[in-house]
C-alpha cells in the first residue's frame, strides 16, 4: 500500500496538495528511509530550529495552567520512551493510555511511538468490564493511568495475564501510593533526561490500536500505522484550515480516534499550538477558555454544539479569536449550523469519517458553500460512492439511499481488526470499504447521512455495540434476556434503549429500571447506559432464535419494520 | 415539606452511593461541580434525572435538564424548586 495511498497529482482548489510525494516532502519524509511518527510530531520542529514554539497549552478545571514547547515535547517523550524501555517494553508491545487529559498522556503517547510500541488509547470513563475486554483482546503489556482510575485497573489486572506493568502518572498528595507488584509511578516531572534513538519505523509499522464497536461480538481493535500521518496532515491543513500560528482546541478525548488523529497527530504534524482543557462540559467555562487562550480553530462534536445551544450564548469578546469551526462524530443538524452562524458568527463545518478510516473522508471545507445538514463532499483523492445494498453497485441517481463506501486504499486506513481477520475482510466488498452507514448524494455531489446500516448505536458521537450492552445486562440478576437498540434523542443524537424480559418471579418497576440503568453505567460506561427501558414478555426473534433488533429499532425511529416473514410467531 | 438542606442531603446520599465508581474517592458536597469538573460525565446524569423524577414524582422537562442545571447538588435543588417541588 505504501506510496499509492492517496491518488497522485490531486490537489484541492485551495492549493493544498493531497499528493503523497508532496505530503512526504512537506513532512521531511524520504521514501524508503525509516521515520517515526512520535519523532515527527515532536523532534522534527526542534531539528528545524523551531523547538521554542508553543506546542501545548494545558489547563484543568481547578485552574492549573501549564505550557509546553515542542522542545518540551521532545524531551519529555524521550524520557517516557526510555522509562518504558527500562521496564522491558519493546517494539510491537501494546501500551494502554487510560487516563484523563493530563500532559503526561501526550508525552507518553509520543514516547510509546518513539519506542516502536503501539498506543492503545481507552476512554477513561470506561468501567471495569469494558476495560477488561479491551485489554484482554489486545494482550496489553502496560497500562498508563492515574490514581483516579487505578481501582478499575486493579480490578481487572488479575485476569490479564500479559499485563506486566501499571504506571501511575500521579500519586496522592504528600505520599507515594501503596503500590502493588508491577505498579510504578512515572511522570515527566519525575523523569531524568534521557535520549533514545527513535525506533526506525516505516509507513506500515503499527502505531495505534483504537477499539470500536460493531453489531456482533466484542469490540474490535482497529490497527493503524505510522504512515497514517499523511492523511491526517493533509486534512488538518485543508479541512480544519490549521496553520502553524493557530491556537487549536479539539474537545475530543484521546480515548477516541478524533482525539488522536486530530487531537494529537494532525495538529502537531502541522506545527500548531494545541489548547487542551482537562474538564467536563460547561458552556461558560468553554467560552472563557476560548477567550483567554485566543483559540482560533475549534473542532468539537454535534452533541457538544447542541449542549452549547441550550446555554446562554457567548458575548462577542469571548469568541472574537475564532476563525474556523469544525464538527465530527454524528450528523450535524441544520439548526446547529444556523445557531452557530447566528451566535458564534460562523458555521460549523461538519466532517465525516470513522475509527477505521483514521482521517476525514467527506467534509465541508473552507470555500465550499455549506448545505446545512450535509456532510459535504469527498476530499481530494477519496473515491466515495453510494452502493446498492444488495448488488453493491454504485448508485448514480441523486437522492437515492444506499451504503456509504470508499475505494481503498488511503494512508490512514486501518490495516486490521486485531484477532478478527474475518470481520476485517467483511468490511471490504466489491472493491469498496463499507462504512456501515447509509446515505445519499445529491445532484451537486454533496453527501447526506441517513443512518446506520447495522444495529450499532451512535450516542453523542461514540459507537456502542448492542451485544456488549446485552451481555452486561445478562449479568443482572433480574434479567432473562434483552435487546439494545438506538433511540433518537434531541441532545445526544441517539441513546441506548433496551427491551427486557425479566426472569420468572421478577416484577417490573420504576425502581428496577433505575437499578438496571446504573448497573450498565457502573459495569460498562456512561455511554452504554440505557436511557429508556421497556419491560416486555418476549422479544421478536427469527425462527432460528436470533433477536430481530431492526424491528425494535424501526419502531423507535418511526420507520417501516420491513420484511417480517422470517420472524417466529 | 423538605427544606433545601434535606433535599440536598437526599441527592448527595444518592450520588455518593451510586456514583462511587465515577467519583473514585473524590469528596462531594452540595456545591461540588460535577459535570463541568469532569468528575461525572454528562451522560451519567441521565440516571440521576430518573432518580429525581421517581423520588419527587415529576418529569423534568428537556428544557430544564441542561448540564448547568445538573452541575452541582445546589443547582439541582434550585431546579427542583423551580419545578415546584415542595
Amino acid at each position: 500500500m505504501q506510496g499509492s495511498l492517496i491518488s497522485p497529482a490531486v490537489a484541492s482548489s485551495a492549493g493544498h496538495s493531497y499528493d503523497s510525494a508532496d505530503l512526504r516532502a512537506a513532512l521531511g519524509l524520504v521514501p524508503g528511509k525509516p521515520f517515526n511518527l512520535g519523532a515527527l510530531l515532536s523532534d522534527r520542529l526542534c531539528e528545524l530550529g523551531q523547538g521554542g514554539r508553543l506546542a501545548l497549552i494545558w489547563e484543568n478545571y481547578a485552574g492549573l495552567r501549564r505550557v509546553f514547547t515542542f522542545d518540551d515535547l521532545r524531551r519529555h517523550s524521550d524520557a517516557w520512551a526510555a522509562a518504558l524501555a527500562g521496564l522491558g517494553i519493546a517494539a510491537g508491545d501494546r501500551v494502554c493510555l487510560f487516563l484523563d487529559r493530563v500532559p503526561d498522556l501526550y508525552f507518553a503517547f509520543l514516547g510509546i511511538l518513539k519506542l516502536g510500541a503501539v498506543v492503545q488509547p481507552l476512554f477513561s470513563q470506561f468501567m471495569a468490564d469494558a476495560l477488561e475486554v479491551r485489554l484482554a483482546d489486545a494482550d496489553t503489556r502496560a497500562v498508563i493511568t492515574t490514581a483516579r482510575h487505578l481501582g478499575k485497573v486493579r480490578q481487572v489486572r488479575p485476569r490479564i495475564a500479559t499485563l506486566a506493568h501499571v504506571i501511575l502518572t500521579d500519586a496522592p498528595a504528600g505520599a507515594e501510593p501503596n503500590l502493588e507488584p508491577g505498579e510504578h509511578v512515572i511522570s515527566a516531572e519525575r523523569l531524568a533526561p534521557a535520549t533514545l534513538a527513535p525506533y526506525p519505523a516505516d509507513e506500515e509499522t503499527p502505531s495505534l490500536l483504537h477499539y470500536t464497536s460493531g453489531t456482533t461480538g466484542k469490540p474490535k481493535g482497529a490497527q493503524h500505522v505510522h504512515g497514517s500521518v499523511l492523511s491526517q496532515f493533509a486534512t488538518t491543513r485543508h479541512v480544519l484550515d490549521l496553520r502553524p500560528d493557530d491556537i487549536y482546541w479539539c474537545t475530543a478525548d484521546p480515548g477516541w480516534v478524533t482525539g488522536t488523529s486530530y487531537g494529537i497527530i494532525g495538529p502537531w504534524a502541522v506545527g500548531a499550538t494545541q489548547a487542551i482543557f482537562e474538564g467536563g462540559f460547561s458552556a461558560p467555562r468553554w467560552y472563557d477558555f476560548i477567550a483567554r487562550n485566543r483559540v482560533t480553530v475549534f473542532y468539537t462534536a454535534p452533541t457538544a454544539v447542541r449542549m452549547l445551544m441550550k446555554a446562554p450564548p457567548p458575548v462577542a469578546e469571548q469568541i472574537q479569536s475564532l476563525r474556523h469551526l469544525g464538527s465530527v462524530g454524528e450528523p450535524l443538524n441544520p439548526a446547529a449550523v444556523l445557531w452557530a452562524e447566528r451566535e458564534l458568527g460562523r458555521p460549523f463545518y461538519d466532517t465525516y469519517w470513522q475509527t477505521e478510516t483514521g482521517a476525514m473522508m467527506i467534509a465541508n471545507v473552507p470555500g465550499l458553500p455549506i448545505k446545512p445538514g450535509s456532510m459535504g463532499k469527498p476530499l481530494p483523492g477519496v473515491t466515495a460512492a453510494i452502493l446498492d445494498a444488495k448488488t453493491f453497485e454504485p448508485i448514480t441517481t441523486p437522492g437515492a439511499v444506499g451504503l456509504i463506501a470508499f475505494r481503498p486504499p488511503w494512508p490512514s486506513m486501518f490495516r486490521a481488526y486485531l484477532n478478527a481477520e474475518a470481520a476485517y475482510r467483511s468490511k471490504f466488498v466489491a472493491g469498496y470499504y463499507l462504512t456501515g452507514d447509509r446515505g445519499s448524494v445529491d445532484d451537486e455531489g454533496y453527501y447526506w447521512f441517513v443512518g446506520r446500516d447495522d444495529d450499532v448505536i451512535n450516542t453523542a458521537g461514540h459507537l456502542v455495540g448492542p451485544f456488549e450492552v446485552e451481555s452486561a445486562l445478562l449479568r443482572h440478576p433480574a434479567i432473562a434476556e434483552s435487546a439494545a437498540v438506538s433511540k433518537p434523542d434531541p441532545t445526544f443524537g441517539e441513546v441506548v434503549k433496551t427491551f427486557i424480559v425479566l426472569r420468572p418471579g421478577q416484577l417490573a418497576s420504576d425502581e428496577l429500571k433505575l437499578d438496571i440503568m446504573n448497573f450498565v453505567r457502573k459495569h460498562l460506561s456512561p455511554l452504554a447506559m440505557p436511557h429508556a427501558i421497556d419491560f416486555v414478555d418476549k422479544l421478536p426473534k427469527t425462527r432460528s432464535g436470533k433477536i430481530v433488533r431492526r424491528m425494535l429499532r424501526a419502531q423507535e425511529w418511526g420507520e417501516p419494520v420491513g420484511d417480517l416473514s422470517s420472524l417466529d410467531d | 415539606m423538605p427544606d433545601d438542606q434535606q433535599l440536598s442531603e437526599t441527592i448527595l446520599d444518592y450520588i455518593r452511593r451510586e456514583y462511587t465508581d465515577a467519583l473514585q474517592g473524590a469528596t462531594v458536597s452540595a456545591n461540588t461541580p460535577l459535570i463541568s469538573s469532569g468528575l461525572v460525565d454528562s451522560l451519567s446524569m441521565i440516571s440521576l434525572k430518573v432518580f429525581l423524577d421517581q423520588t419527587y414524582r415529576l418529569r423534568i422537562p428537556d428544557s430544564e435538564a441542561s448540564a448547568e442545571a445538573f452541575d452541582s447538588v445546589q443547582a439541582i435543588v434550585a431546579m427542583l424548586r423551580r419545578l415546584g417541588v415542595k
